[in-house]
């Protein structure tokens, strides 16, 4: 392929990334296992449990919270004592559209505290919206857990201001405000050596059309460059965001794959909408072999355009909550060994892995780019590779 | 598991806010910043080209100026010879001009101081010829008052002539 050359020099780069990723499942792997014990002694003993579980730090639970999306920002402290950012809660109900403050919860993500809004009542079990139920549960939450935790409660579409979605706005106003000031100081010093933060972009700017864009869709990247430029900068300035461990970074975003999803399928649409009669041709006639097997190969190759955006959304999605769960991982264990000796090694770890992450939010960025481009280069290319 | 939920919400309002950022970036930013690059791009090009024709142009000067520099000097050495040459045969000619010249007028000279000594002699010879007669006459009026002596001047005069 014409992209080779920018693989080799980031091969060693690329196998520590596969490494750590190995890494993590194995990590994932352990601490899936987690689960069934703790459900286990919850049913054991109920009220000793619910003291044990305060002191028993469950990591898996621990984790997930963290690179799950939440509404409203949580800050710092806990419980009731937390202090949190609260956002907004927007849902379409069967009454129409309803709207309050996550703070309105008051810190609570049991399904313990019911908010009352235009006649209805809504609880947050989990960071999940449900309608809440005419009485508690034996816990205090106002659902009826059944089996395997599922919830039977009806819930309305949320549509609230989430940690992502304000992370998402947030890093669509900067990058507006940062490129629209990089194409002001273009228009400033036109024909001038690029200056200050421009001189930065730049080289970027350059690397995706010339590394990335021409190679890959020639004489037509010009068209499909705004697209490449946005989906690189808005992934890695996301990825980079998601490691800022506060406020207003800290949000999963870019490891949300709701998010890979929509950016997956944006690609999708661009490839298939743009795709010539050549592409189509290859996918559901092949030329070349014999007619059973065109007949053949046309579902594989169909679904073979449906795979790729699909490794697309994994990939990313993979990758970053992989680096998040890492990092996480290291820190939690200072409270699974019970020592604030280990501290300094795993601040060590976290500091080396977060070093990685930033390599690695770079990589994905590109990555992800390159086989947009890729895939649109296969789709509009004028004449197929045989 | 909670990861791979699907949210309605996120995914809904993902859609909006990247069409939106790719719609604005798009028109204000990557259009703007695409064309300048390409622009300045352009530019640099057309510079180094123009730089590129100016030291060809340069270059070919300078071929140009040594040789003019070479025929000059040429054509100054062949003037120089044909100077040289030249006033070689004015010297040579005004040479020999001059030693014809010199050799008439001392032949003029020559035939004058023939002719004056001619005329001298001549002169010189009637002066001498008076002179003689003169003389003689004087010689003769002495010795012929002795008749004596009359008879031997012409005996010895006419043996002097004995008819040669």
């Amino acid at each position: 392929m014409h992209f080779s050359h920018i693989f080799k020099s980031r091969i060693n780069v690329l196998s520590v990334a596969f490494a750590l990723f190995l890494a993590f499942f194995s990590l994932n792997a352990a601490a899936q296992a987690l689960p069934d014990t703790t459900v286990k002694a919850e049913n054991h003993t109920k009220i000793v449990a619910e003291e044990a579980k305060e002191k028993k730090f469950d990591i898996t639970a621990y984790i997930l919270h963290h690179i799950a999306d939440s509404h409203g920002f949580h800050m710092w402290g806990e419980g009731e004592n937390s202090v949190s950012i609260s956002l907004p809660i927007i849902l379409w109900t069967d009454n129409g559209l309803v709207t309050f403050m996550s703070g309105d919860f008051h810190h609570d993500s049991e399904g313990k505290h019911v908010v009352e809004k235009n006649g209805q009542r809504f609880v947050n079990h989990h960071e999940k919206i449900y309608y809440a139920s005419a009485t508690a549960n034996e816990h205090g939450e106002f659902v009826e857990v059944g089996a395997k935790h599922k919830v039977a409660n009806l819930a309305p579409l949320d549509f609230s201001i989430t940690k992502n979605v304000f992370t998402l706005i947030f890093s669509g106003v900067i990058l507006v405000i940062l490129f629209v000031n990089v194409a002001r100081s273009y228009a400033k010093r036109k024909g001038k050596s690029p200056k200050g933060f421009q001189s930065l972009i730049e080289p970027v700017i350059l690397f995706i059309r010339d590394d990335i864009a021409i190679p890959n869709l020639g004489a037509k990247h010009e068209a499909y460059m705004p697209y490449l430029l946005t989906i690189f900068f808005f992934i890695w300035f996301n990825n980079i965001l998601g490691m800022v461990p506060f406020f207003p970074g800290g949000a999963n975003l870019t490891g949300n794959i709701n998010l890979t999803f929509v950016l997956a399928v944006l690609t999708y649409i661009i490839t298939t909408v743009k795709a010539n009669k050549h592409y189509w041709k290859h996918i559901f006639w092949m030329p070349g072999v014999p007619v059973p097997m065109k007949i053949f190969l046309a579902p594989l190759e169909f679904l073979g355009t449906l795979t790729k955006p699909v490794a697309l959304m994994i990939r990313l999605f993979a990758n970053i909550t992989a680096g998040h769960i890492l990092v996480l991982a290291l820190l939690c264990l200072i409270f699974v060994f019970k020592s604030i000796f280990i501290a300094p090694v795993s601040v060590v770890f976290v500091v080396f892995i977060s070093m990685i992450e930033l390599l690695v939010g770079f990589i994905q960025a590109f990555i992800f780019t390159v086989l947009t481009a890729l895939f649109i280069g296969l789709a509009v290319q004028e004449h197929g590779e045989h | 598991m909670d990861l791979f939920n699907p949210s309605i919400g996120l995914i809904v309002w993902s859609t909006i806010v990247f069409l939106l950022l790719f719609f604005i970036l798009a028109k204000f930013a990557w259009k703007p910043v695409m064309v300048a690059i390409k622009e300045r791009e352009q530019f640099i090009d057309d510079s180094l080209n123009k730089a590129e024709l100016a030291n060809q142009e340069m270059a070919r000067l300078t071929a140009q100026n040594e040789d003019l520099m070479k025929q000059a000097r040429a054509e100054r050495d062949e003037i120089l010879k044909e100077a040289k040459k030249l006033k070689d045969n004015i010297v040579n000619e005004a040479k020999t001009s001059a030693h014809t010249e010199g050799a008439k007028l001392i032949e003029k000279a020559r035939i004058e101081i023939e002719n004056q000594k001619k005329a001298a002699l001549a002169e010189l010879k009637g002066q001498v010829s008076t002179l003689s007669l003169d003389i003689a006459e004087r010689v003769l009026r002495s010795q012929l008052d002795d008749k004596a002596k009359q008879q031997d001047l012409v005996t010895s005069l006419l043996k002097d002539v004995e008819l040669n």
